[in-house]
């Protein structure tokens, strides 16, 4: 608490200095973790292994531990990014793409493409962008009825986006049962993997769909941050300031789909992370986005990469989806927020 | 100047805001004068182009208000809302420089001299480094002032500036209604022109060079404080008896009979 009482008392210069101070951790932090997830596993390497690697450590590190190294960064960074454009777009603390059923409806609709995958090979392009296409789909068509649904007077109103969201989450977790239960075997492997969220899946010809697209919308995400700075002001006063509010919530609200779309097409719903990062950053160095999305990109990207090697290490030679980890490590802190804002209501 | 030609607007079939053709000069301040959910609020938001007419036009500095880009308008004209609600934890100063978005960009520093400039007219210097979240209504509305002033603190090449100010007095403490209205009056001498939604008829009897009062979405007076502002309006508007009292200034005070 006293943390956040000094962060409250700094003036612009200092929270400049704040955010590069938090960019040099957060990167030293990122290094550290990356080297951390290539050696460690059952197959272990060591640091003094890399300059000559035997033909088998060659391929674990190329083939198993790298992929998934950029995967967790690209998705953990991408999750976050995406989380924060949405609580900016709807002025809203507690948007999560998962929260606000984004991520439910990309799954059911990836889900949905990996089943009748077989029947599609008519389509000259391959699986794995077929599947980001659909779960781009969905998480465009849930995006669209979450704001339809929560919309009274023109604003998005926080609760009733939540709880919007929640429906169409059921209406996701349904649709991803009879998808599940209507399917063969090797498929219902793949859709479990959805409903958990793991990093296991991905690959590299996945990766080269996938993380160009993340990028490139986090990388545009960034340049609106003044723009959504000043949305945060209200959509009327945005306008009067010279926002183009309705182009700038449209574009921000796909590419921050296209972001948690990606993520789920490569490692199903992982959620929280969006929720997590952002808002702990906020915390330690002010809403202003300039600084707080680049680094709510590293703080995924960091955050992701720890939990996907514990999980990995956690249950040798097993591991755990790590989606579930992240919903153990979210919830209780999703819950602390509830009961931190029920004291002090910032929600109106 | 702002100019509006029949402007009317409806809501959902209900007529908010009947034909209105006045307009509005740079180096006056305009007071918008009348009883709650008469229209004043509906004119200022047809002029800051928050919503758009159902008939009739308005024109700002001669060209039609709907062809101004986005951003320039931005820099001509400014809009001070009723509302003040930001759940995300800026300071005040930061609040201020969100109102630079689209202005012609200084240097940093002079970006930085800028708001403090901005705050210090508004009495809020004080204010500068606190959450904006905690801050109570009457420094939120002051903040929102100096966001407000920030947005179009220099002219663009000596353009016109525009600022409209809906309620700008609720929240405040009686010293700094007035400050706030002789803050205006300051800007006046710059090419300036402040239009005002006031509810205090001294304020406007006080500070405004003209007034538009509006009754039931219609224009019922319009001309000098002085003249429009009298007892009889008062009657006729608000159904309260009224006197007007000449100070020893040379003044007008209008005083407010109690219903019994």
């Amino acid at each position: 608490m006293r943390r956040l009482a000094q962060c409250r008392r700094m003036t612009a210069p200092d929270r400049r200095i704040a955010a590069f101070v938090w960019t040099c951790l957060l990167l030293a932090t990122l290094a550290g973790l990356s080297l951390w997830a290539i050696l460690a596993g059952p197959f272990p390497l060591s640091f003094s292994d890399l300059p000559t690697l035997s033909p088998a450590q060659h391929s674990v590190l190329f083939n198993l531990r790298l992929p998934r190294l950029v995967a967790a960064i690209g998705i953990g960074g991408g999750l976050a990014i995406s989380g924060c454009s949405f609580q900016a777009v709807l002025r809203n603390p507690l948007a999560d793409p998962s929260f606000i059923g984004v991520s439910g409806g990309a799954a059911v609709a990836a889900a949905a493409c990996l089943a009748v995958l077989h029947q599609l090979s008519f389509i000259p392009l391959p699986p794995q962008v077929l599947i980001a296409v659909a779960a781009l789909t969905g998480g465009l068509a849930s995006a669209a009825l979450v704001m339809r649904i929560s919309r009274v007077d023109g604003d998005a109103q926080p609760i009733t986006l939540l709880l919007a969201g929640l429906a169409i989450n059921a209406l996701a977790g349904g649709l991803l049962g009879l998808i599940a239960y209507s399917s063969s075997d090797p498929t219902l492997r793949a859709i479990t993997l959805w409903l958990f969220g793991s990093l296991d899946r991905a690959g590299w010809s996945q990766l080269a769909v996938a993380m160009p697209a993340i990028l490139i919308a986090s990388l545009l995400l960034w340049r609106m941050a003044p723009a959504l700075n000043v949305i945060l002001l209200g959509e009327a006063e945005a306008a009067h300031i010279g926002v183009k509010v309705a182009a700038l919530k449209r574009s921000a609200i796909v590419l921050a789909v296209i972001c948690a779309a990606c993520s789920v097409a490569l490692a199903g719903v992982i959620g929280f992370i969006g929720l997590m990062v952002p808002h702990m950053l906020r915390m330690l160095m002010g809403p202003d986005h300039r600084g707080l999305m680049p680094l709510s990109f590293l703080g995924g990207a960091a955050l992701l990469t720890l939990a996907d090697t514990i999980a990995r290490i956690a249950v040798q030679p097993a591991e755990i989806p790590v989606g579930i980890l992240c919903a153990l490590l979210g919830a209780p802190f999703f819950l602390g927020l509830l009961l931190h804002w029920r004291r002090n209501p910032v929600l109106t | 100047m702002l100019r509006t030609e029949n402007l009317s607007y409806e809501l959902h079939g209900r007529r908010l805001l009947a034909p209105l053709s006045v307009s509005f000069k740079p180096g006056q301040l305009h007071a918008i004068f009348g009883p709650n959910g008469a229209g004043k609020s509906t004119l200022l938001r047809l002029l800051a182009r928050e919503w758009l007419p159902s008939a009739g036009s308005i024109t700002l500095d001669d060209r039609p208000l709907g062809e101004w880009p986005a951003a320039e308008l931005s820099r001509h004209r400014a809009m001070l809302p009723q509302q003040h609600a930001l759940s995300f934890p800026f300071s005040a100063r930061e609040v201020v420089e969100l109102g630079r978005l689209h202005a012609v960009r200084q240097t940093a520093a002079q970006e930085r001299a800028i708001a403090s400039e901005a705050l210090a007219a508004c009495g809020a210097s004080a204010l500068a480094p606190r959450s904006y979240a905690q801050l109570s209504g009457g420094e939120r509305a002051r903040v929102q002032l100096a966001r407000v002033l920030a947005q179009i603190w220099r002219s663009p090449n000596g353009a016109s500036r525009y600022l409209l100010l809906d309620e700008p007095t609720a929240h405040l403490d009686l010293a700094f209604q007035h400050a706030c209205l002789r803050l205006a009056r300051d800007w006046l001498q710059h090419q300036v022109c402040v239009i005002a939604v006031l509810h205090d008829p001294n304020l406007v009897l006080s500070y405004a060079d003209e007034v538009i009062v509006i009754a039931d979405g219609q224009l019922h007076a319009q001309g000098a404080p002085a003249e429009v502002i009298t007892g009889a309006l008062m009657q006729d508007v608000y159904g309260l008896g009224a006197d007007r009292v000449q100070t020893a200034s040379g003044g007008h005070w209008l005083a407010v009979r109690s219903g019994i």
